[in-house]
């Protein structure tokens, strides 16, 4: 019994002695932060960033982003191998604070930040810099079977908010199903300051206690296929021919549906600048990072996704 | 080993597992604590009663209104049905394992429901939102059509979306189940031999044994498994996410459960990420948090006290 009780104890100490090690130990030249250390801001080692150096950048925020910049990160992986970009969703307001608490890189964004945000910033002696890297349409979607033909901003405002409840209004049929996206997330802020309170972003207006609310882009589209009387709101990157997209009426009054080339020339009328927050102070590699995004190769990534780029 | 030593050792574990019961008790108390702390400044800007008793929960609008009251109905509405629908299957399951089965039998089948417990909630919610939901809209749709009955019932079985709070009680009463089954099976198997020998002497068939003597006699385990079921639902976050629809609505009296409805659960996981430190959303998020806490502690020492009365009715 003594015997096996000294190997024990013999170990546990050892083991306890390997932890406090690994924990109080230097951490290995990884230039960003990683979550169980809040570095303020980018813990900016000092390097002088040729491609050998290795890095992690952290980015973390928008959904509607997400798709488009998993692919930017893994292209980039080929253009500097040493390099690691972690992408992660959560919505856009989920990507500000990140950067704010110091726990991400890049807030991918799919709106401005808002002024609560900056006000948090500034206590915080964060100094962000807004890197536009493109633009997006909100695509309306109804399920397939909907005969609806166009709507109006007027219209979708109605909608969301649950004044109209029926299909009948607009020759369709059923009760209107509301999907939207959660509070999280930018493009639900967008929809909401542009469609429902026109531009207003201190507007009254906000969507229906009845909507129901989804975390994801994705979700959206795969309930309104298979939900007769749904309508939602989708980045253009992620309509697909499972659901059917309803022009939009445009300035002068013609409806436009929502397409890359639309966007691009402006008759859509609800498109948005897509951005990636990133900190003054960030390390030479994330600088070096959304340059290259805005950059030809990062762009043709950013139109092979579905969006339009700078 | 000398005395001396053995004696040292004999003080390291004893302080060494003094400790550790110690810390238990400090790590609630602390998670307390810091609730309370990063809860109370919401009643800054809303009183209690405008919090509880609130009918809208917009937190990012213009003029942010935190209303819990249709989040508290939306898990209570959640809750209720999935353990009204998890206690009949669970009891019976249970009394079926200890009381009818023969012994291999049990040995196979206790562990299959275990195994049950063993399924991470958001495969269950997964589930839920692939399988289960839309085979629960085109049951409830072809009922709606088909059964002759008032139009308020039609129109609730009518469901626009699989997405709903009937959903959430199915799947969650599969989760429930396995902690009922255990519990109320071990309750049911700590009544005496002497209790069912003395009914079946009296000349009671095996089925009046089990549900005028047994049952009855184990009635406050059972009770406990049920509370703890009650525990285990209403704090489930991922499968009610995923397959309740997220819309806050107060349910309606008619047809609130086959519509979407949003449990506090949910509305926690969903906003806490993106809210802002030290702001009233946040604070309002961490005093819906306490409400559950609060909640699920009555449940779950209600179960405990009905727990000890019958490990006090045994020992005659």
């Amino acid at each position: 019994m003594p015997r096996s009780a000294w190997i024990a104890f013999a170990s546990l100490t050892s083991l306890c002695v390997a932890l406090v090690a690994v924990g109080c130990g230097k951490p290995a030249t990884t230039e960003g932060s990683t979550p169980s250390e809040p570095a303020k801001g980018g813990a900016a080692t000092a390097a002088a960033s040729p491609s050998t150096e290795k890095a992690s950048i952290q980015a973390k925020g928008s959904d509607t982003l997400l798709q488009v910049a998993q692919a930017l990160a893994e292209a980039y992986k080929k253009v500097e191998p040493n390099v690691d970009v972690a992408v992660t969703g959560g919505g856009s307001g989920t990507g500000f604070k990140a950067i704010l608490d110091g726990t991400a890189d890049i807030a991918d964004a799919s709106r401005k930040i808002n002024n609560a945000e900056t006000a948090s910033a500034k206590e915080r002696g964060l100094d962000l810099v807004e890197n536009l890297v493109g633009y997006d349409g909100i695509a309306v979607i109804v399920n397939k079977d909907n005969p609806v033909e166009k709507l109006a901003i007027d219209e979708l405002g109605a909608i969301f908010t649950a004044e109209t409840t029926d299909w009948a209004v607009f020759g369709g049929k059923g009760k209107v199903v509301l999907l939207s996206r959660d509070t999280s997330s930018g493009t639900h802020e967008y929809f909401k300051e542009h469609v429902l309170n026109k531009g207003d972003s201190k507007g009254p207006r906000d969507f229906a206690a009845s909507a129901i609310m989804e975390p994801s882009n994705d979700q959206i589209r795969t309930q309104v296929a298979a939900t007769a009387g749904a309508i939602g709101y989708i980045g253009l990157g992620y309509v697909d021919d499972s659901v059917k997209i309803v022009p939009v009426v445009g300035k002068d009054d013609k409806p436009v549906a929502a397409s890359v080339a639309a966007v691009k020339d402006g008759t859509y009328p609800i498109s948005r600048p897509l951005f990636m927050y990133t900190n003054r102070d960030a390390s030479p590699a994330v600088a070096k990072y959304i340059d290259w995004i805005k950059g030809p190769d990062g762009q043709k990534i950013v139109g092979d996704q579905g969006f339009v780029p700078l | 080993m000398t005395r001396k030593l053995r004696n040292v050792w004999e003080a390291l574990m004893g302080a060494a597992i003094r400790l550790s019961g110690v810390a238990s008790v400090v790590f609630v108390v602390l998670i307390m604590a810091f609730l309370f702390r990063d809860a109370l400044p919401v009643l800054r800007g809303s009183t209690l009663g405008e919090l509880l008793a609130g009918r809208e929960w917009r937190p990012t609008s213009a003029e942010p209104r935190f209303g819990f009251l249709p989040l508290i109905l939306g898990s209570l509405l959640v809750t209720g049905v999935a353990i009204a629908l998890a206690v009949p299957m669970g009891v019976g399951c249970a009394v079926f394992i200890a009381e009818v089965v023969p012994k291999w039998v049990r040995e196979l089948t206790k562990p299959a429901v275990e195994l049950l417990a063993a399924i991470p909630s958001v495969v269950f919610g997964f589930i839920g939102l692939t399988v289960l939901g839309p085979w629960i809209k085109s049951v409830a749709g072809a009922a709606s059509s088909h059964i002759a009955g008032p139009e308020w019932l039609k129109t609730a079985l009518d469901m626009p979306t699989p997405l709903a709070a009937i959903t959430g009680s199915v799947v969650l009463a599969f989760m429930a189940l396995p902690t009922i089954v255990t519990i109320a099976e071990d309750a049911l198997t700590a009544v005496p031999r002497s209790y069912r020998d003395a009914s079946l002497a009296m000349g009671a068939t095996r089925w009046q044994t089990i549900r005028a003597v047994t049952v009855p006699a184990a009635r406050s385990g059972i009770l406990a498994s049920v509370m703890l079921g009650i525990g285990r639902t209403i704090g489930e976050t991922m499968t009610v996410l995923m397959v309740t629809g997220n819309s806050p609505v107060i349910p309606g009296l008619a047809n609130g459960l086959f519509r979407p409805v949003r449990t506090m659960t949910a509305t926690i996981a969903a906003e806490m990420g993106e809210t802002a430190f030290r702001t009233p959303h946040y604070y309002a998020l961490f005093m819906l948090g306490l409400c559950l806490l609060l909640i699920t502690f009555a449940v779950n020492t209600a179960a405990d006290l009905v727990m000890n009365r019958s490990k006090h009715v045994e020992r005659r």
